[in-house]
């Protein structure tokens, strides 16, 4: 094995101002550089990326490789992994980084394969060990256990990052990196898929799936008239409503709501759950909330006893008290 | 006419969310929890029986393989499988097999189908699983067989030896199209899965279309150890150190209220993205 050293981070710019994960990943890897030694790159695929590419030198790419080509000008899932695959070959990173949005836990995966190396899938952390390897550091069962894991023999050493994980560089106009233009290869496979339609579509509600706010209820509300009360509470909140399958079933709100083992798991910074008892099929999918504030008449409940503060009240007068201490603080 | 072919891969999953793990090895002592079949999967197997209905209504024959690798237990997702309307399921067990990361597994699952069903028209994963989550086994297996790939699908419409899939990915919302062979990975919140009789599940027992597959019968080296083989090597698993304080609030609902934006007031006002007066004071 060659000593390489060189960190890579696919530039992943399709959502750019959605998503800023690249120049996270960018960040972590100028910390990680500087104890494996070895250069800071980004790869990036595409038509007309200039401004990315300036991007990610001002975020801490000291080089850019770019394959800029109208060949190249949608994301084609077979046509980048065939690239980058051809590229690590021939560059030979020691590690290479890919954020893990939907397209780059649909590349990655592939690349891996191709390159026969191993992937750890949405780390929340990197470290380097005492003998230079990269530690990825990655969770699983919705939050409840965290792996560490390591690629001993195979180069590079390949790993998605959750986006949001690390923060970015601050902006830097004046840094210099070195950009290295490649030509497409003459032996590019035909893409297989065929995009028929891409509309990008930047969602202004978030849904329940990305909300960072979710307010759940379930059945303890009492009645569909009390359940509207949350909406409330959402809307001053920022927030989205979430049900258990009880309350779905009831009709209080319609299945796209449905939070649980049937319907959506769910990652918000702060959940409210209301009138919940916290049975598995639901709880499975609400694992990943960073604070859950649980409001049960009954201190005993599940839900109770996963949460961060655990309300003994009823959900109702509860849910109209932070309506009214909302109102009456907000600052706008 | 051709039987339309669609495999689709399962998983068993331990159904508790407090595992027993092995900290020397990193990995689960499944035996040790109760499994059930992993919620991604189930929508894969949804999705086959919707092709397959949609088929027989116009006459056409389809034949759904369910595959799963893993430990003997995992024979019962199979079973529960076929009580839904699969028609064959393989379990694909062995200790040499135990412990292998998504790029053995993938290796392995796919060793069976080129094995065993090369002329497969429609393969069919989920797109995450509820223990390990990496969602790298569908994209993986599709590269071992030489397939073209779809992920995420919302919807998937069979034309012909064709598929059309609509997908919302990153924001934007595609329409895919591929030849098939093809793998396609379900979406996490398409094709609610239907629940099956426990009648059903009693008659599936009963049947002689579901059988066990080890490391010699694929034909894998008999020094194949999925754990020294993978790529990647888990060095330790532990539970997450920030436990929860859970903290209790009790009284009447005005002094709940308080209490709350009392002490966390900061975590509500940063989740909002805007400030409330009087953050870490009483309002
Ligand atoms: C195969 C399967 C799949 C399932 N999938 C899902 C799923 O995806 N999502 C899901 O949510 N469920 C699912 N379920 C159902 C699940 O098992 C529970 O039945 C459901 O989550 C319970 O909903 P709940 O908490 O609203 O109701 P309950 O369990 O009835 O709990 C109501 C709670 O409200 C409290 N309460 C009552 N009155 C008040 C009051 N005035 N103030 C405060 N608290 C009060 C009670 O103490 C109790 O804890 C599934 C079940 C099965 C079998
Ligand atoms: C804590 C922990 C962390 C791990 N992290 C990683 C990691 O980062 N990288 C890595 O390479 N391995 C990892 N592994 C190993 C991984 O669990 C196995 O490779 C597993 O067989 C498949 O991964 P998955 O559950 O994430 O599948 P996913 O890729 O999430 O599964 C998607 C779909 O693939 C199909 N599928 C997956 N597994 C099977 C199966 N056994 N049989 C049939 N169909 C299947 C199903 O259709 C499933 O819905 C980890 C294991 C543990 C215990």
């Amino acid at each position: 094995m060659t000593t390489a050293t060189d960190i890579w981070v696919l530039g992943d710019y399709r959502n750019y101002f959605q998503s800023r994960v690249t120049l996270q990943i960018l960040a972590r890897a100028t910390h990680l550089a500087a104890s494996t030694g070895g250069k800071v790159c980004a790869v990036v695929f595409g038509h007309g990326m200039d401004e990315y590419v300036g991007e990610y030198i001002a975020h801490g790419a000291e080089k850019v490789y770019v394959v800029d080509d109208p060949a190249l000008k949608t994301y084609a899932v077979e046509t980048y992994s065939f690239l980058m695959t051809r590229l690590v070959e021939k560059f030979k990173p020691a590690t290479l980084l890919v954020g893990a949005t939907r397209f780059g836990q649909e590349i990655a995966p592939r690349v891996a394969k191709q390159l026969k190396t191993g992937l750890t899938a949405d780390c929340i952390d990197l470290e380097i060990d005492p003998k230079g390897r990269l530690v990825q550091i990655a969770p699983s069962f919705g939050g409840n256990l965290i792996a560490r894991i390591i690629t001993p023999h195979k180069r590079p050493q390949m790993a998605t990052i959750r986006p949001g994980t690390f923060q970015e560089l601050v902006h830097d106009g004046t840094a210099k990196g070195q950009i290295i233009r490649l030509a497409l290869p003459t032996d590019m496979p035909t893409e297989k898929i065929r995009c028929i339609s891409s509309e990008y579509k930047p969602s202004k509600a978030k849904g329940i799936e990305k909300a960072d706010i979710v307010i759940t209820g379930g059945r303890g509300m009492g009645s569909k008239g009390k359940f509207k009360k949350l909406f409330e509470l959402a809307a001053l909140m920022n927030g989205e409503v979430g049900a258990t399958r009880p309350v779905v079933y009831a009709n209080w709100i319609g299945h796209d709501a449905l939070v649980g083992q049937a319907g959506k798991a769910i990652k918000p910074k702060i959940l409210f759950a209301f009138g919940i008892s916290g049975a598995i099929q639901h709880t499975a999918a609400i694992a990943d909330a960073d604070f859950i504030v649980a409001i049960n008449k009954n201190p005993n409940a599940t839900m109770m006893r996963m949460a961060d503060v655990a309300i003994v009240a009823d959900a109702n007068q509860v849910c109209s008290g932070i309506i009214r201490a909302i109102k009456e603080n907000i600052r706008d | 006419m051709k039987m339309f072919k669609i495999l689709v891969c399962i998983k068993q999953v331990p159904m508790v969310s407090e595992l027993p793990w092995d900290s020397k090895t990193g990995t689960l002592k499944r035996e040790l929890a109760q499994g059930m079949m992993d919620p991604s999967s189930r929508r894969a197997l949804e999705a086959g029986l919707q092709i397959k209905e949609t088929r027989a209504e116009l006459g056409e024959k389809t034949q759904i393989i369910v595959l799963s690798m893993g430990p003997p237990m995992a024979m019962e997702i199979l079973y529960q499988a076929k009580s839904l309307g699969a028609d064959k399921g393989i379990l694909l067990s062995d200790r040499a097999m135990a412990g292998a990361d998504t790029f053995l597994t993938s290796f392995i699952l796919a060793r069976f189908i080129k094995k065993e069903v090369p002329d497969v028209d429609l393969v069919l994963c989920g797109s995450q699983t509820s223990d390990s989550e990496t969602g790298q086994v569908g994209p993986q297996l599709a590269e071992e067989l030489s397939i073209p790939a779809i992920g995420y699908a919302a919807d998937i419409q069979l034309q012909g030896q064709m598929v059309r899939v609509h997908r919302h990915v990153d924001d934007f919302f595609e329409v895919l199209e591929m030849d098939l062979p093809g793998l396609v990975t379900i979406d996490q919140a398409a094709y609610t899965p239907r629940y099956a009789a426990f009648g059903g599940v009693q008659d599936a027992f009963e049947t002689a279309d579901i059988i066990q597959v080890d490391a010699r019968r694929l034909g894998l080296d008999e020094n194949f150890n999925a754990v020294k083989d993978s790529p990647t090597r888990i060095v330790d698993v532990y539970s997450p150190t920030t436990r929860k304080e859970n903290r209790v609030l009790k009284g009447t609902a005005k002094a709940v209220v308080d209490q709350l934006f009392e002490d966390y007031g900061k975590i509500i006002s940063s989740a909002m993205g805007k400030d409330l007066k009087g953050q870490g004071e009483k309002i």
